[in-house]
């Protein structure tokens, strides 16, 4: 005898498996936010200037190039993490629904490697 | 529906909106808010690194006003997302879910929030 509900046992799928990482993860990265992001908005407070030299001179600097390096990472990650959910949440066509989700993959990978390139193109070129 | 008259659960429609619900929606948008501020945070990086003429391009867009609205909204994205982010991590730990402190620290969050947002913008201009 199986406990499966007739409609699962129609579409033969289990339970997901998965999960607890993501709430995991979500949190673990929600720390390191609380103290990355809080880290680039007062540095964005304290800035002088927004002028070219000002800018990439702040990036340019070790500990601020792996700050940013590491708060775009992981914003990133973040944001994937939050995105996905609000597309399983709204979005319900499946087919829409996992297109949604592979755009967004590729638009959080994009940005997280366009970032770090760029902080590490203006840190490595001074 | 049939006629019992016993109330329907759930039913948005017959509740009186509580701060609660606000703040649960806030989060999910400035979440999404800040999500598109990365791709903006990006360009900022790329344009810098791209060197002094696109980066004077990329400047005076975001100090246009259209950008400075920007700006400030997504300052209010981050201290709220931050302070109801605090919210959610106290309650991952399992306190704070009395009616009284639920609806404490949601006005908290409020609070705080504007008055950092103001207080960002008001000191630095």
């Amino acid at each position: 005898m199986s406990l499966r509900t007739p409609l699962g046992q129609a579409l033969g799928l289990g339970t997901a498996k998965d999960g607890t990482e993501h709430f995991i993860a979500q949190r673990i990265t929600s720390i390191a936010l609380a103290l990355l992001g809080g880290w680039f908005v007062y540095a964005m407070y304290t800035m002088e200037s927004m002028a070219y030299l000002e800018v990439t001179r702040f990036i340019a600097a070790p500990l601020n190039s792996v700050l940013l390096s590491l708060l775009c990472l992981t914003a990133a990650y973040h944001s994937y993490l939050g995105v996905q959910v609000v597309i399983e949440d709204y979005v319900h066509a499946n087919g829409l629904k996992l297109l949604s989700l592979i755009a967004s993959r590729f638009a959080h990978v994009l940005v997280a490697i366009a970032s770090v390139y760029a902080v590490l193109r203006i840190g490595l070129a001074v | 529906m049939s006629n019992s008259g016993r109330p329907l659960s759930p039913h948005l429609s017959v509740y009186r909106w509580p701060i609660t619900m606000t703040l649960s929606i806030l989060h999910r948008a400035t979440g999404v808010g800040m999500s598109v501020g990365l791709i903006i945070l990006a360009a900022w990086l790329v344009q810098a690194a791209a060197g002094p003429e696109q980066y004077q391009y990329f400047r005076a867009t975001m100090a246009s006003p259209f950008g400075k609205i920007l700006l400030v909204g997504w300052t209010f994205a981050f201290f709220l997302h931050f302070c109801n982010g605090i919210r959610h991590l106290v309650w991952d730990t399992g306190r704070g879910f009395e009616m009284r402190q639920v609806n404490a620290s949601a006005w908290t969050v409020v609070f705080l929030s504007v008055v950092f947002t103001a207080g960002f913008w008001v000191t630095k201009l």
